[in-house]
């Protein structure tokens, strides 16, 4: 058991222009999309997206829901020749998602790279708004999820997971780990309901948001389970779970602990190696408690009847998880997932305390303090419009506004991903999965790649008459150990499509 | 030292000597003058008109 597999996290951005609050978000978030592909010298028409193998309307459970039935915010394969939509050359996706720009990661195999090209994507961001300011007002740009009236926008990870594993085991196994881990990984926010109607502080920026347990919508009804099966790989072998119910974190570890403990725990559950129900009370009205109860005093109820703190059952989890790694691995256990323990427990450990130990580590902590710091020395009651405007500020992407950047910047945030290697993954494809070779096809043969998807590159060549689409459904092919040597010395579209037919396709 | 001393509560009554716990009062300190620090740096760079700003902040859901 490992915290490795292919993942991947994809991030809508707040959106705004200063002084101009109803500026269209969907021309806006156009502009940043083709700013940043115009700097990259990438045109939009040009590595567009293919959306032949998407369904989003199919269903982990079973079944196809009927477009008629479905709301029009779930169609997202239909293609609209006004919605700007790149692939970079470090794999990722850039694009308008309904209202706002979205960045989504390419496929990683560790949760430390999950962060690396999280982080990677802020920057994209921030080079859309750092050329947009040319034109005053410009267009602010902001990595959270709620506008605090109402509104949400996702930050959500994949997995990939073995097809064999029972769906209705990720759901009741999985549902009491969603319940608790945003006190490990919430970002923060203040006010209490999605309108914020009541003042307060609470550990997540999503929670209040979610409605159901289990379900396939993602903008209304949202369930803590998404059933939403689409996964861009070979569907005999392999489901991609999809989250949605995580927040956008700046903080290195927690970003780090979100996708390496859910890793951990999916594992175990691939493996059925839970032999205790943790089943938690009606998970959803828990989900919202735990999320109002920056204390971390208050008890949640299981199923089995026991009343424990949200802390006690992560710990549950974690002491579960270090059993089973080290039956299964011993002194064989991988780094990355040294790592994720590490933190884990670290993390734990200061929310077991004072909950405030863990600011240099946990965004609802630092975010906290910092909140904490006025209410104290100006007297602000939670409603005051100065924490709001804190709260919203904090998500900045700009290093010079961005509160959670100004803290890091001065040394009092863990940081585990430097600026340096960040900058690096903006142009850079991870080197381990079919990242790699979609990257570098954007990259080498520009002129000829006419779209591209998680599971496919088209391409043009010179004198034929139909496109060439390249299939990449096995996520750890197409890697640069496989096919960096071919990619590389080909010295045209032409070379590289007869070179990967010898070679079997390995890109396959 | 001597009073900051007496108004920390000792951590452990089976404790081997009566040595006090010297960090604890100057990291409070310490973390005091920290949180100071860190407001003076946000006051400088925070939108001045802050009810505007969260005015402002109007998003379409997503997803």
């Amino acid at each position: 058991m490992t915290v490795r597999r292919v993942m991947g996290i994809e991030t809508e951005y707040g959106i705004s222009v200063p002084g101009a609050p109803g500026a269209n978000p969907m021309v806006l978030s156009g502009d940043v999309v083709t700013t940043y592909a115009a700097s990259r010298g990438i045109r939009p028409a040009q590595a567009s997206w293919d959306y032949a193998d998407e369904a989003p309307l199919r269903d982990a459970r079973g079944f196809d829901m009927g477009r008629g039935a479905a709301h029009p915010s779930q169609l997202t394969d239909i293609e609209d020749p006004t919605m700007a939509n790149v692939v970079l050359t470090n794999g990722a996706r850039l694009y308008v998602d309904h209202a706002h720009p979205e960045y989504s990661s390419p496929e990683v195999t560790t949760p430390r790279d999950a962060v690396v090209w999280d982080k990677a994507g802020e920057l994209v961001m921030r080079e859309a708004v750092h050329r947009l300011a040319t034109v005053p007002p410009g267009v602010n740009l902001y990595k959270n999820n709620t506008d605090g009236k109402g509104a949400s926008y996702g930050t959500h990870e994949n997995y990939l997971m073995s097809r064999r594993t029972p769906f209705s085991r990720i759901i009741s196994q999985l549902t009491p780990f969603f319940v608790v881990r945003q006190v490990m990984c919430g970002s923060g926010r203040v006010g209490i309901g999605v309108d914020s109607r009541t003042p307060g502080y609470q550990l997540a920026q999503r929670s209040d948001f979610f409605e159901t347990e289990v379900g396939l919508e993602t903008t209304l009804k949202r369930p803590i389970i998404n059933t939403r099966d689409e996964p861009h790989a070979v569907a005999d072998l392999y489901r991609r779970l999809h989250v949605i119910l995580g927040d956008a974190n700046h903080c290195d570890v927690a970003n780090l602990l979100k996708m390496g403990t859910t890793s951990l725990v999916l594992a175990m559950i691939e493996d059925d190696a839970f032999t205790t129900d943790l089943s938690v009370a009606a998970p959803v009205r828990t989900l919202q408690a735990v999320s109002h109860d920056p204390s971390l005093q208050s008890t949640i109820e299981l199923v089995d009847g026991r009343s424990i703190r949200p802390v006690e059952l992560l710990r549950t989890y974690f002491e579960l998880a270090t059993d089973y790694v080290d039956t299964t691995w011993g002194s064989d256990v991988d780094a990355e997932t040294t790592e994720v323990l590490h933190w884990w427990d670290t993390v734990l450990t200061a929310l077991e305390g004072d909950p405030m130990d863990a600011r240099r580590w946990v965004d609802w902590v630092a975010k906290l303090s910092v909140l904490e710091g006025y209410r104290e020395r100006d007297s602000l009651g939670w409603g005051d419009p100065r924490l709001r405007a804190v709260d919203i500020q904090w998500s900045d992407v700009r290093a010079e506004r961005g509160l959670a950047h100004r803290l890091a910047a001065t040394g009092r945030v863990e940081v585990l991903v430097t600026d340096e290697e960040a900058t690096r993954a903006m142009d850079a494809a991870p080197e381990d999965t079919r990242a790699w070779f979609r990257g570098a096809c954007l990259r080498k043969f520009p002129e000829s790649v006419v779209a591209a998807s998680w599971d496919s590159v088209v391409v043009e060549v010179p004198g034929e008459r139909t496109l060439q689409r390249i299939p990449i459904l096995e996520p750890l092919r197409g890697t640069k150990a496989a096919v960096g040597e071919l990619v590389e010395g080909a010295p045209d579209i032409r070379s590289l499509l007869a070179s990967l037919a010898v070679a079997d396709r390995p890109s396959d | 030292m001597a009073g900051q001393e007496q108004i920390k509560p000792t951590r452990r009554d089976d404790g081997p000597d009566d040595t006090p716990e010297p960090a604890a009062a100057p990291a409070a300190q310490v973390a005091d003058t920290d949180i100071d620090d860190i407001l003076d740096e946000i006051d400088g760079v925070l939108e001045t008109n802050a009810e505007e700003f969260v005015r402002g902040f109007v998003q379409k859901g997503g997803e």
